[in-house]
């Protein structure tokens, strides 16, 4: 399942907007631009399965995220998805995987209080007795030369 | 039929014999004639590996997907509460505060432990420094990695977090860790290659109640662990899944 955002979650002033979702979905976003810096020597982890729905995440994905362990559990990966990221990064994680390949890039992800972290992500196919079961994407500290790079290139794509 | 067990070549000096104490023990609780090869590094090890000559391994977590994916290994159990974290390390007298603040072309001083090397890598990204603006200075050990920085011939040092904090306090004193590692979930195991496949259960249970009789805890205290812990096949489908994410 997945929420619209609520404002007694959101921390100080925000913008709100309607983002469509991967899976037809659509969720309304309320956002601000407090930055929460990727903690030193720590790997975000998830597995979601086939479909996005996420099925495993660790301490820091729940420290990071600002949700519940229970909150995440069952929900739609997208629930990260912050409105600056262009539609079309996604498109490409999605069209990578399915091949069977890994896929890297830098994501600005949002978190419960409307605020968002920036990470470099990697995902990659669960293959189980030669079948795709789920993805596992791991996240870690991301370089800020190449997070600034980002900040620049990702308006130009929408 | 006698089998051949080893260990990954970066066990503590401290626990070598314990290995060999383990091997014995291990023989009489299973009826195997087991030789225990100590190789000297990680090529050596590949190579026996790459031979087919290795049946029961302690390997280190980055050699797991080959073990499981291409030699038909399975994995047993893990060490309770071990994991393997990676420190990043400067001299005290280093103005660095921070890995982002790093220049590229620096020396940064490793061993042969590729989990360590590969986890130090990835801590060193936030500075924009990989493997083709750094200069890797090889070490044996992790005490001749902080001589290293010591010296000043290196600049930074990538140390398994364990062998950091068994360094002597008048080491330690002289050293600044920049980053520690909080993974949790990249570790060691306890891994049976297809020659001893039929025997996986058994052996598992065998390890799994080591605890349970006063030789057997002697056996793996001399090792440094309390107790063994399963690993099934998705746990180390799982943790293979992470060290890919790591490796690209």
């Amino acid at each position: 399942m997945l929420h619209d955002m609520k404002a007694e979650d959101i921390n100080g002033e925000f913008t709100e907007v309607t983002l469509d979702l991967y899976g037809g979905l659509s969720r309304k976003i309320l956002y601000t631009e407090v930055e929460t810096p990727y903690p030193d020597g720590k790997l975000i982890v998830s597995t979601t399965d086939k479909e996005g729905v996420i099925t495993h995440v660790n301490r820091s994905f729940v420290e990071m995220s600002g949700y519940e362990e229970e909150e995440l559990l069952g929900a739609p990966h997208s629930i990260l998805r912050h409105p600056d990221m262009p539609p079309a990064a996604f498109k490409d994680l999605w069209d990578t995987v399915n091949k069977g390949e890994k896929w890297q890039g830098f994501v600005k992800n949002l978190r419960k209080d409307g605020g968002y972290y920036w990470v470099k992500a990697t995902v990659i196919p669960n293959v189980r007795d030669d079948e795709v079961v789920g993805y596992t994407s791991v996240r870690r500290k991301p370089s800020r030369t190449k997070v600034e790079e980002c900040i620049k290139l990702y308006p130009t794509l929408f | 039929m006698s089998y051949q067990f080893t260990v990954s070549p970066d066990f503590t000096p401290d626990h070598l014999s314990g290995w060999y104490i383990f091997n014995t023990w291990l023989q009489k609780q299973t009826d195997n004639a087991i030789h225990l090869e100590m190789y000297n590094d990680f090529h050596d090890q590949r190579e026996a590996i790459k031979k087919d000559n290795v049946d029961l391994i302690y390997a280190n977590p980055f050699d797991a997907a080959m073990l499981v994916r291409e030699r038909g290994f399975k994995p047993l159990v893990k060490a309770a509460g071990l994991s393997d974290e990676a420190i990043i390390a400067v001299n005290v007298d280093n103005q660095v505060e921070d890995v982002a603040h790093l220049n590229s072309g620096i020396k940064v001083a490793v061993t042969e432990d590729p989990d360590v090397h590969m986890m130090g890598m990835i801590m060193l990204e936030p500075g924009d420094l990989d493997a083709s603006n750094v200069e890797i200075i090889q070490s044996d050990t992790y005490v001749l990695v902080a001589k290293h920085l010591l010296k000043n011939e290196a600049d930074v040092g990538i140390f398994l977090a364990e062998s950091f904090d068994d360094l002597s306090n008048m080491i330690k004193k002289q050293l600044r860790i920049l980053v520690r590692s909080q993974i949790s979930v990249i570790h060691h195991s306890l891994m049976i290659g297809p020659k001893l496949l039929d025997q996986r259960e058994n052996i598992q249970n065998t390890l799994m109640q080591m605890t349970g009789d006063e030789k057997g805890k002697g056996v793996l205290e001399s090792l440094g662990f309390t107790h063994w812990e399963n690993v099934d096949d998705e746990e180390m489908e799982f943790m293979i899944d992470l060290m890919d994410t790591l490796t690209m």
